[in-house]
């Protein structure tokens, strides 16, 4: 097809504001699917996805359109997935930006926006669900045309659900979004977009073709990495896999590689021949890195081995997830894992219990940090127990958070915000009522409960959004948990220095109410370095006994013995003392008025 | 196969179940006696062969054993071997001077009496028949019958019962300079009418509750009693006053029990008799063994409860051959931490480690 004839376009929306519904229904329009094909959601295959109504993994659609050819690049919805959102951005030359009628525009709206204007995208704006009872398009019309610029009139209102204005944005993305403009005649770069693990055919990439031309059975190389393979066969989906002899500058399709490892293929990579390939990549590419660390560790000590199978499995089709064998001498062996983000975390806790059946401990999550030991060279840290006693400078991760709320909780959330340390960045009124915040906060201070806080202390109004803003200086600290004199290393925990006491003190107390008693005193106790910074006793118990015990009861005594020990062996002991798991997530419960 | 040198035997009868009771006990049925005492002798008979000739210990527990009608009562006495020691339990109010002088002409040398309180309130809280003097009396009647080993059953821990209370019941108590004296604490069994009633206020007390077994063990000892057993304690002197038969229990030996609901332990084989009284006697009177659940007790198994039982005693529990069931890192961490003492070869609780028995044991065993 001539680049005069394709239009290359993502979905952009704030979760719920029916990104998904819409593209349903452009699938139906354009009899890319029949009716009875059609099933909700098509583009989200898994569980999860049609569960949380989000969407992970990004694929790429082929539909026909009055003889034009339109490519809808799926992005993923969520902040976690930024880079990848960019990516995918990067593969089109405009976004359809949904707005539901009813809410107005959302922080991910905003986040989303910025990245496709930053991306020199041409954006159609779109109010959805003007069906509704309680939609206000006008009002939501307003905000998006002041976001990006663009007169109202020019707004698409529509309902995805009924299909009513889903024919008038097909046309628009024909006569709005521009066509895509690469050499054919040079060598081969295509953007890596995507990819995702197939357990017969292995790695497929999903790309968008700038210059040049891909063709099967052709030697490939990614400029980045450098992996080399040869395409076992090229194609677009529509939405089935349909093999193609070639893919020319400016579509968009798939490659099967043969690959057996995502990692070999990276998002945001360059794809060129392996002779005569181009000079220059295609720009943008960044090497991803985790920001959000926990220990996983299974409940059964003996479901170890199912669990490195799972994250292996896992991994399979998410190269943004990093782990590596961790051992804790309070909960054993398990492994250290990355994130994204949030999000991120959740859903890959979830698959492991969900698709693998797995019973997990979850430490609380820290992020990384960067640290440089006493004449020592720079080194990130995964685990809080990892920092050294002595470092000259330490960094953290910071975000700049994008808040949206109602005006009458401005307040509430600036005082949140200053609780996090947050550095005030910028206000701004999007409508007389509703006003758009940012703020720079250390990511430390977010994963623990700080989305929950916000949505409570809002009645469920704020909309949150972020993007990593790289590592500053901070005045940082261990603190280490000591039970029984023993160091507990999946209790330690890096705080700023001003709220060391107090955390400190709130955790030590915690576990005190967590630890039940024992027989002998236990002291719990809080420590940066040698200095005892916080201390709680758990007092010995004074009586365990089994009252009486005569001929008719011994049998029944002893089962009472040997359950009393069999309830030992599922607690973790640290220096003698049994621990219950769930004081090791005491950390994650500390109250918000002990924090500080 | 060697034969016991303790026989239990069971008599279920009440005039009424008291709230916290969980033995097999039969209420009323005063016509059945006599068919019963008969069923007991059939099986002694049938399993004469495993006890001793002439056993060291014979108990009569229950229920109420006295409250079982006297004609048959005497002639199960009369018909039961002799034996170093002869114990009957008994309810305060059932124990007329009658009653003891028939219990002492038996042979019977010690009497078990279930006192619980002194406190009138509290009886009627554990729906117990006797008052406070009943107590008193029982205690000498059965002194005048000429009987001079006395235990006194105390409970403590009764919904309501407060630390001066109980320093009352103890005091009544030894006032009446028994011999021996078991002193329990209540265990509400789950699913008992009493727990049901009771659960709330006992959740209530269980804090204060910590401190009423040490209060117990420290009044009983300074009082000149020896706290032989976790829950038994008897008059130091020249006569050893530990109860020899609850002692076998204790060291692992073999025991013969007859009746419903009794158990034996013979080598590796332990039973318990069906509960049911009509098939127990049906069983029995067709010259049949009653029906009985079965366990065998591999050496592992005997081994954990030598420990066990043994561990509740105050004299050093031998280790020879228990090597296996021994966790050696926590017996280690035990001693450092004050609850056990070791000496060639044997292993002995500290008095702390003998409040905190019930733990230490389940930590020992490997």
């Amino acid at each position: 097809m001539d680049q005069q004839h394709i239009r290359n376009f993502s979905i952009i929306a704030h979760i719920d504001h029916g990104k998904s519904t819409l593209a349903d229904r452009i699938l139906q329009l354009t009899e890319t699917v029949s009716a009875r094909e059609m099933r909700d959601q098509l583009l989200d295959s898994m569980d999860l996805e049609r569960e949380r109504g989000i969407t992970i993994k990004a694929q790429a659609v082929r539909v026909q359109w009055k003889g034009h050819e339109l490519n809808l690049i799926d992005t993923p919805g969520h902040v976690d997935f930024t880079y990848e959102v960019s990516r995918s951005l990067q593969a089109c030359e405009g976004a359809l930006l949904v707005v539901d009628a009813a809410q107005g525009i959302e922080a991910q709206t905003l986040a989303n926006a910025y990245l496709a204007i930053e991306n020199n995208l041409e954006i159609v704006p779109v109010v959805n669900k003007i069906d509704l009872p309680q939609a206000d398009p006008e009002r939501a019309a307003a905000e998006v045309a002041d976001l990006i610029g663009e007169d109202p009139e020019r707004v698409l209102p529509i309902s995805a659900k009924t299909g009513q204005g889903v024919e008038a944005v097909l046309d628009a993305i024909v006569e709005r979004i521009p066509t895509p403009h690469g050499d054919p005649g040079t060598p081969a770069r295509a953007l890596i977009f995507d990819s995702s693990y197939d357990q017969y055919r292995g790695v497929v990439a999903f790309v968008r073709v700038v210059d040049g031309v891909l063709r099967p059975r052709e030697w490939l190389r990614t400029m980045a990495l450098g992996t080399r393979f040869e395409a076992q066969e090229i194609g677009f989906m529509s939405p089935g896999n349909r093999p193609v002899k070639e893919l020319t500058a400016g579509e968009v399709g798939y490659v099967i590689t043969g690959l057996k490892d995502v990692s070999e293929l990276r998002v945001g990579d360059t794809l060129t021949t392996d002779k005569h390939g181009a000079l220059e990549p295609l720009p943008g590419y960044k090497d991803v890195k985790p920001m959000v660390f926990a220990g996983l560790f299974p409940t059964d000590s003996d479901d170890y081995p199912e669990l490195r199978d799972a994250l292996e499995k896992l991994k399979l089709n998410d190269a943004a997830l990093f782990y590596e064998p961790e051992t804790s001498q309070a909960l054993g062996f398990g492994f250290r894992c990355g994130f994204l983000g949030l999000l991120h975390m959740e859903i890959v806790r979830e698959r492991l219990e969900r698709e693998f059946d797995l019973d997990l401990l979850v430490t609380a999550p820290n992020v990384a940090y960067r640290v440089k030991p006493v004449n020592g060279e720079w080194v990130e840290v995964h685990t809080p127990a990892d920092l050294p006693d002595a470092f000259d400078e330490v960094e953290e991760p910071y975000i700049k958070a994008s808040i949206i709320v109602p005006k009458e909780y401005v307040g509430t959330v600036m005082e949140l915000n200053n609780d996090r340390r947050g550095k005030f960045d910028h206000l701004e009124y999007l409508s007389p009522e509703r006003v758009h915040l940012t703020y720079e906060l250390p990511l430390a201070e977010i994963v623990l409960d700080y989305y929950d806080q916000l949505k409570s202390r809002t009645r469920g109004y704020a909309s949150f959004d972020y993007d990593v803003a790289g590592f500053r200086a901070g005045n940082l600290a261990r603190v280490d948990i000591l039970v029984g004199s023993e160091p507990v290393d999946a209790l330690s925990l890096i705080v700023h220095r001003d709220f060391a006491y107090e955390r400190g003190k709130a955790l030590v107390e915690k576990l005190r109410e967590e630890i039940p008693r024992q027989m002998f005193d236990v002291a719990i106790q809080a420590a940066i370095g040698a200095r005892i910074i916080a201390r709680e006793t758990v007092k010995a118990r004074r009586k365990d006994v089994l009252a009486k015990c005569y001929g008719g009861d011994i049998t029944r005594k002893r089962k009472l013995l040997e359950k009393q020990k069999a309830g030992k062996k599922r607690m973790k002991s640290v220096g003698g003392v049994e621990v219950p798991q769930e004081a090791f997530l005491a950390v994650l419960n500390l109250n918000e008025s002990a924090k500080r | 196969m060697s034969s016991a040198s303790h026989l239990y035997v069971h008599l279920p009868f009440c005039s009424s179940r008291c709230g916290y009771c969980d033995f097999v006990t039969v209420v009323g049925r005063a016509g059945e006696h006599g068919r019963y005492v008969d069923a007991l002798l059939a099986e002694l008979e049938l399993e004469r062969a495993l006890l001793a000739p002439r056993p060291e210990t014979v108990y009569l527990g229950g229920g109420t054993p006295t409250l079982t009608d006297a004609g048959a009562f005497e002639r199960l006495l009369a018909a039961l071997p002799e034996a170093a020691e002869v114990t009957v339990e008994a309810n305060p109010e059932t124990v007329t001077d009658e009653l003891a002088r028939l219990l002492s002409r038996n042979r019977v040398n010690r009497v078990s009496i279930g006192a619980q309180t002194f406190n009138s309130a509290l009886l009627e809280v554990l729906e117990r028949r006797a008052r406070p003097d009943d107590v008193r009396r029982a205690v000498h009647r059965v002194r005048d019958a000429g009987i001079d080993n006395i235990s006194l059953d105390l409970i403590y821990g009764i919904p309501g019962q407060g630390p001066s209370d109980l320093a009352r019941d103890l005091a009544e108590a030894l006032a009446l300079e028994p011999e021996h004296i078991s002193a329990y604490e209540l265990e509400a069994k789950p699913g008992t009418r009493f727990t049901h009633a009771h659960g709330a206020e006992l959740e209530r007390q269980a804090a204060a509750m910590e401190s009423y077994f040490e209060h117990v063990v420290e009044t009983l000892t300074a009082a000149g009693y020896r706290w032989y057993e976790t829950a038994n304690f008897c008059r130091r002197g020249i006569r050893d006053l530990r109860a020899r038969h609850n002692l076998g229990y204790w060291l692992g030996h073999d025991y013969l029990g007859i009746g419903v609901g009794a158990v034996s332990t013979i080598e590796n084989r332990r039973w318990r008799n069906a509960p049911s009284l009509a098939r127990y006697v049906a069983a029995l009177s067709g010259g049949a063994r009653p029906p009985r659940e079965h366990e065998e007790l591999a050496p592992p198994v005997r081994d954990a409860e030598r420990l066990m039982l043994g561990l509740r005693l105050d004299e050093p529990l031998s280790v020879a051959g228990l090597e296996g069931t021994l966790d050696q890192s926590e017996l280690e961490r035990l001693t450092r931490g004050g609850l056990v003492t070791r000496e060639e070869g044997s292993l002995l609780l500290t008095r702390r480690g003998r409040f905190l028995g019930g733990g230490v044991t389940a930590r020992l065993l490997a």
